[in-house]
């Protein structure tokens, strides 16, 4: 077992026929995930050769839902064009929507996540996030394949290369599922989601939780943990020397007066029981101590 | 993208939002002929990008255009809270008998928008909002459903407005929202809103910041890029598309990915304790940075005075170490007699192994090749002290 994707994950790639969408689709086809079609309005009827495997491309998502039966998307439209092609995944009712795409205007954003919402039969991961993977299992999105495999921990985090950095410092033990929920302001999926469903999952034993300045996601987190998870948990929060008023990269990474620092984010956390590293070394060095505990 | 005062004023003018004339000035010249073309009395207010500008003297009443060219040479060159004036506003005076509060912003824990409205206004809202919450409305807005005309009357008869100007005051945020939509603003907020002694209801002061993510779809905000305040190195990060923040200390840092770079930051702090350094600057190169894109944040970190060394710190994902280990062979050869600072790299994930070889085998003088992200860190610290 593992979180929201797994070897039945039949996915589709909205952009598949833009360079990204080529070469990213290419890289989850070596991983092994079941990638059945692309979507690129305009041009539905072609088909491309990715990786020694010809796929169709559909005008819309519904039509390649219809031929494929597909129950997943990943997309890596551009930015103009990335509301549309999110909404058109959410009309016909997909149960998986992960995007890709970095710089989605916040309006944009807002729109297709009140819009998943209301029909209530997608789950959206993103956007600009690296996606997610069950190692052995399935791939989607941009996490490099190759840093672990298969294990008991669980991971959330909203920054990519974090992802990856604590995916390596672990690699021994290896992961039930990695999800990287993103740092937009406005994200489908949050840490409180991947943390009900880690908490859930009967193969995950333990789990990391990786944060970063702005907002308050890690403290509603916190309060979540303590309510519902009984599941060791530790934490990082990236940041903790930001200054205030400067935005870190991330649209939503960004210290305004007292709100979103590091340090109320590790308080929050360490009175729910969390662990909280100062260093992604130190953190995995807690999450090592609590499985051979 | 946060907007000085007199650009929101300008926005909110085009949005048909009422304000008072108003006018921008860099010199006490010009002050005195906005103050002369507007006539009667005016306010001269420091543009400045933070808060609490009226307590520190930036903003004066000028009885006629002579006074406002006093004014104006009083605040231009003022220093608020670490900020430079270099922008004065002359304003129209008005006869204020109330003020209110409004604004529209992005709600983040919601996922959605959030309309704040109050009748008690001219105060800063989390004081509103703690001493006297009845008096508050605060109301999340659908994107796909927006604000209609009833939904608007309802928010603002929440916020307490009285009767007289409950019409009034609902046609503004109406006009808000549309400005708030049309624009892609994060923020849009009226305080005060004042009704004038002759019963007018106007916006007297904003703050707006617009969503840099939806450039592309804004030509025109271009035009509204501080470029004066910006600092040089910030700027010229920004026309290589670099991803860049300035910051005090003396270890130059680039990394790839937003929320590892933050990190990078971090540890860099906790191992330059030792030495008396910190972080320089935040550098993200991104996902799947090229060697170019390498080089020109190299050349860039290279070129800040404070830095006395240089941090590179790239776990590969999409982006592969080669590149990465060509992009600091390439700008080395590029800058080279300029390049007299040492470079701590520390590379590991895509094609970790070959990009450590093209390091070794440049055999740079000034570059050494660290294992871990902690040992490199301090090694790099360690380097600034000297």
């Amino acid at each position: 077992m593992a979180i929201f994707i797994n070897k039945e994950s039949k996915v589709i790639v909205q952009g598949m026929t833009g360079s990204e969408g080529t070469k990213h689709t290419g890289r989850m086809l070596k991983y092994g995930t079941n990638i059945v079609g692309g979507v690129t309005p305009g041009k539905g009827g072609q088909s491309v050769i990715i990786e020694g495997k010809a796929l169709p491309v559909f005008n819309s998502v519904a039509e390649a839902v219809a031929a494929t039966g597909a129950n997943a998307s990943v997309v890596f439209v551009p930015p103009k064009f990335a509301k549309a092609a999110v909404m058109d995944a959410i009309d016909a009712a997909l149960p998986l929507v992960v995007v890709i795409t970095e710089g989605i205007p916040v309006h944009d954003a807002a729109i297709f996540y009140a819009h998943a919402e209301s029909k209530g039969t997608t789950r959206l991961i993103g956007p600009n996030c690296p996606g997610l993977i069950s190692p052995g299992l399935s791939n989607i999105g941009i996490i490099p394949g190759d840093i672990t495999g298969p294990g008991r921990i669980g991971l959330v985090s909203k920054s990519g290369t974090l992802t990856y950095q604590m995916m390596y410092e672990l690699r021994d033990i290896g992961f039930s599922t990695a999800v990287g929920i993103g740092g937009d302001p406005i994200i489908g999926t949050t840490h409180i989601d991947c943390l009900r469903a880690f908490q859930d999952d009967p193969e995950t034993d333990a789990i990391v939780m990786i944060g970063e300045i702005g907002g308050d996601a890690e403290e509603r987190a916190a309060a979540f943990i303590s309510e519902y998870v009984t599941k060791p948990v530790v934490g990082y929060v990236a940041g903790f020397t930001a200054p205030e008023g400067k935005t870190m990269g991330h649209a939503g990474a960004i210290v305004s007066g007292s709100s979103g620092t590091a340090e109320a984010k590790k308080v929050a956390l360490e009175a729910a029981g969390v662990k909280v590293g100062k260093t992604p070394s130190e953190t995995a060095a807690l999450m090592r101590a609590i499985l051979n505990g | 993208m946060d907007l000085f005062e007199y650009q929101a004023r300008d926005l909110f003018e085009a949005h048909n939002i009422p304000v008072l004339a108003g006018a921008v000035a860099t010199t006490a010249d010009e002050a005195e002929r906005a103050a002369a073309t507007m006539g009667g009395k005016v306010v001269v207010k420091a543009q400045v990008k933070v808060g609490g500008r009226g307590k520190a003297g930036g903003v004066k009443l000028a009885v006629d255009a002579a006074d406002a060219r006093i004014k104006a040479e009083a605040i231009l060159g003022m220093d608020i809270k670490g900020h430079t004036v270099h922008k004065v506003m002359i304003a129209q005076a008005a006869p204020i008998a109330e003020e209110y509060y409004m604004a529209i912003l992005l709600d983040r824990a919601n996922r959605n928008f959030l309309v704040m409205a109050s009748v008690a206004g001219g105060m800063e809202i989390e004081e509103v909002a703690h001493t006297q919450p009845e008096k508050l409305a605060r109301v999340g807005i659908d994107p796909n459903i927006g604000i209609s005309h009833e939904k608007a009357l309802e928010i603002v008869k929440a916020g307490q407005f009285p009767a007289g100007v409950v019409n009034d005051v609902a046609d503004v945020l109406l006009k808000l929202w549309a400005a708030f939509v049309a624009e892609d603003a994060t923020l849009m907020e009226i305080n005060p809103l004042v009704k004038t002694e002759d019963g007018r209801i106007i916006a007297l002061d904003g703050k707006v910041t617009l969503d840099d993510n939806a450039d592309f779809r804004h030509p025109t905000h271009e035009d509204l890029v501080d470029h004066a305040s910006a600092n040089p190195l910030e700027a010229a990060a920004k026309a290589k598309n670099l991803n860049y923040v300035k910051l005090d200390g003396e270890v130059g840092i680039i990394g790839n990915g937003a929320g590892l770079v933050m990190s990078t930051l971090d540890v860099v702090a906790y191992a330059g304790e030792k030495f008396g350094v910190k972080p320089a600057n935040f550098l993200d190169i991104g996902g799947g940075a090229s060697a170019e894109v390498m080089a020109d944040g190299l050349s860039i970190i290279l070129g800040d005075t404070d830095v006395r060394s240089v941090f590179v710190n790239v776990f590969g994902g999409i982006t592969s170490c080669d590149a990465v280990a060509n992009g600091i062979v390439k700008a080395l050869e590029m800058l080279g007699e300029k390049a007299t600072k040492p470079i701590v790299v520390r590379l590991d994930g895509n094609n970790v192994l070959e990009g450590r070889r093209i390091l070794n085998e440049a055999a740079h003088p000034l570059v050494q090749q660290l294992d871990t992200m902690d040992g490199a860190a301090a090694k790099a610290a360690e380097l600034a002290a000297k």
